[in-house]
């Protein structure tokens, strides 16, 4: 064999190598399998990789319980709009554990004016306010998702001002030889396939319909097409992505449509995904004009984008809460230990200047 | 003497010059370029590479296919805005996409799918007028025409995709986008979108054929080495003169599975495999959504799709129940 020959099949092999390196995931892949035998009903995991995200996924230690007796915080501090409910004790508590969860690094300034504590002047203040609201709707309205173990701010915020996984609407060019339909590059939600990058817009604050597959086995009745399959297939791999799990966590290996035949985890995904659509329209989107104003965070920082390339609001999908786990902290209680949060009041909150 | 015991081409022959082929039918374009010998290509085929023969059939194949090729490629880089950086490592995911379902089969602006429908027309040009010139050649050449009907098979399946289905289903959108990454995609959503092709009989016989084709190619490639040693590679002599190395294939196949092919007819047996596969791929993708719009469901009324025992309280749909959330 002449060198040049050997230079290039050494070549090729260095090719394949590194596209073999790059492509794949490390052994080992454990299969559980959930379902009756046969059928492919598996979980899917690489012990490596979950290693690391249950060590993301750990709760903070909680607190000494707080005191629930004597004058509550409304009858105490000035603009108490919607944890007026709790003793004095507690509201003191629940501040102290939202500082650790959401600004450890900023402190109470974050939020509030040191000289007066009270005032709405700084605006994550007034955002602060409409969370807990947010947070009170999850724990009592959406228990279809999050059932008794509850949310609390720390689900999503992991000690960081802007939680870690949000979104904002892909901004697509008007002009151009091709129309751009938002598909066709590496899209990080979908597992860097070529499918849909944003497929949050159009079903995690827009309400189209998710539903691709026929209820009957002859046509005729269904309009989805194979495009907005992809659509769905691209949110559906976020879901994935997000949750650390697989297509049959929640579906059926045979019939992804059937609902008799999937597993139980499908309905609380279900439920999540108009929770999540809720929470988008209801309590983030409307809080735009105020990132708007502060389209780099507060003035003493940290510093960082409030708004997605169109201006609209960052918003969450599943892996906002989930963080890579296929229930957040792997379902650890962490509302439990955080009483102040089941007493936030659901009155709207007042004009900013209401002190 | 040869030596065929081992995996890889070690024979090359070279006749003292380069075999120019049969004389050409009067009227035909002389074949050009002459030949040479290149010693890799040896390792893998012939080492003879030349002369070519294009004619008017290959070079308007040739010039067709390069249109559709630029106006795809030139679309991707589009899509990139001609950042050449982006097109060469966004490469596999790019693609030119056929039109928006509510164009139907009409023409839509070219931006939205119509250089698809562009780009389509002078490929099926060009592959129509390649398998033109496989049938002429082979007629040329005094050969059957077994290749140009193997090909033919192929175009079926590429044609059911890109044009026979999208107009039964009265639009272009559900025709497959040129890209590499995104073709794939779309096959994966195709066969969500009607519940499972893999309960699609047509889409199984087609993994039948071919699985079936690569144990064929697999078993004949490797009895023929094999009997090397015995002449068994002069396999269309043995046919009807069966000497050492078709007893021995032949005993080998009925020793190990019971049964043999003959020397003849292992290569029907690789033809109608290969060509089938295709041909029942096509029929499939043909019932999909113009027959059959869901094939589990389908299996299930059929009686195929059998039930499991359930593992859990069957879930019932939630947007059935009344005051839902939609």
């Amino acid at each position: 064999m002449r060198f040049s020959t050997q230079v290039l099949l050494g070549l090729a092999a260095l090719v394949c190598t590194v596209v073999i390196v790059l492509t794949f995931e490390r052994p080992p892949v454990r299969t559980t399998q959930i379902g009756y035998r046969g059928v492919a009903m598996e979980d899917v995991a690489n012990p490596r990789t979950l290693a690391v995200r249950v060590a993301a996924n750990r709760l903070p230690a909680v607190p000494e319980a707080a005191d629930t007796d004597g004058p509550k915080a409304s009858e105490t501090f000035e603009n108490v709009q919607v944890l007026g409910e709790l003793s004095v004790a507690q509201f003191g508590r629940i501040m102290q554990a939202m500082t650790e969860w959401i600004a450890p690094a900023q402190g109470c300034t974050y939020c509030h004016n040191p000289e007066n504590m009270a005032s709405d002047e700084i605006y994550t203040k007034v955002v602060s306010r409409r969370m807990l609201q947010m947070t009170r709707r999850i724990n009592t309205d959406w228990t279809a998702h999050v059932g008794q173990v509850g949310v609390t701010c720390y689900t999503c915020h992991r000690g960081q001002p802007v939680p870690a996984e949000v979104w904002a609407t892909a901004v697509l060019p008007h002009s151009g030889l091709q129309a751009q339909r938002g598909q066709n590059h590496p899209a990080p939600v979908a597992n860097d396939s070529s499918l849909p990058g944003d497929p949050f817009t159009p079903f995690l604050l827009q309400a189209n319909e998710i539903r691709v597959i026929s209820n009957s086995s002859l046509p005729g009745r269904n309009p989805a097409n194979v495009m907005q399959a992809e659509w769905t297939y691209s949110l559906m791999m976020s879901m994935s992505e997000g949750l650390g799990v697989n297509c049959t966590h929640c579906h059926n290996s045979r019939s992804f449509g059937n609902w008799e035949t999937s597993p139980p985890a499908r309905l609380t995904a279900w439920h999540g995904i108009r929770m999540v659509r809720d929470l988008n329209t209801a309590y983030i989107t409307p809080l735009q004009p105020l990132w708007a104003a502060n389209p780099r965070g507060p003035a003493d920082g940290p510093h960082g984008a409030r708004l997605g390339p169109g201006g609209d609001a960052l918003k969450i999908n599943c892996a906002t809460c989930h963080q890579g786990a296929n229930r957040p902290f792997y379902g650890a209680p962490m509302l439990e230990g955080y009483p102040e949060l089941r007493l936030i009041s659901a009155g709207p909150a007042r004009a900013a200047s209401a002190e | 003497m040869p030596e065929y015991q081992n995996l890889f081409t070690r024979v090359q022959v070279r006749g003292p010059t380069p075999y120019p082929g049969v004389p050409l039918p009067r009227g035909d374009v002389p074949r050009e370029g002459g030949s040479r010998n290149v010693t890799l290509f040896g390792y893998f085929g012939d080492a003879q590479v030349g002369p070519i023969y294009l004619g008017q059939l290959g070079i308007l194949s040739i010039f067709f296919g390069f249109i559709a090729f630029e106006i795809i490629g030139l679309n991707m880089l589009a899509s990139v805005n001609w950042d050449l950086g982006q097109f060469i490592r966004q490469l596999f995911w790019l693609a030119l996409e056929p039109p928006p379902a509510h164009y139907g089969l009409r023409m839509p602006p070219l931006r939205e799918g119509g250089w698809w429908l562009v780009a389509g027309f002078f490929l099926t040009l060009s592959i129509l007028l390649w398998w033109a010139r496989t049938y002429r050649r082979a007629r040329q050449l005094g050969m059957g025409t077994h290749v140009a009907w193997a090909f033919m098979a192929a175009i079926w399946l590429y044609l059911v995709l890109g044009f026979i289905r999208p107009i039964l289903m009265g639009s272009w959108s559900e025709a497959v986008p040129f890209g590499i990454f995104p073709h794939l995609d779309w096959t994966a959503a195709f066969s969500i979108r009607y519940g499972n092709l893999f309960y699609n009989p047509f889409h199984a016989l087609s993994i039948v054929f071919l699985y079936g084709s690569t144990l064929l190619f697999a078993m004949h490639a490797a009895t023929i080495l094999a009997l090397g040693r015995y002449g068994g590679e002069r396999e269309i002599e043995l046919v009807l003169d069966r000497g050492t190395a078709a007893e021995r294939g032949g005993l080998f196949w009925r020793w190990t599975m019971g049964f043999n092919a003959s020397f003849e007819s292992i290569h029907r047996w690789a033809w109608w495999f290969a060509v089938l596969c295709p041909i029942t791929g096509g029929i499939g993708i043909l019932l999909t959504g113009t027959v059959v719009d869901n094939w589990y469901l389908w299996a299930v009324d059929r009686h195929f799709a059998p039930s499991y025992p359930a593992l859990w309280a069957p879930v019932a749909d939630p947007a059935a129940l009344q005051g839902a959330p939609r």
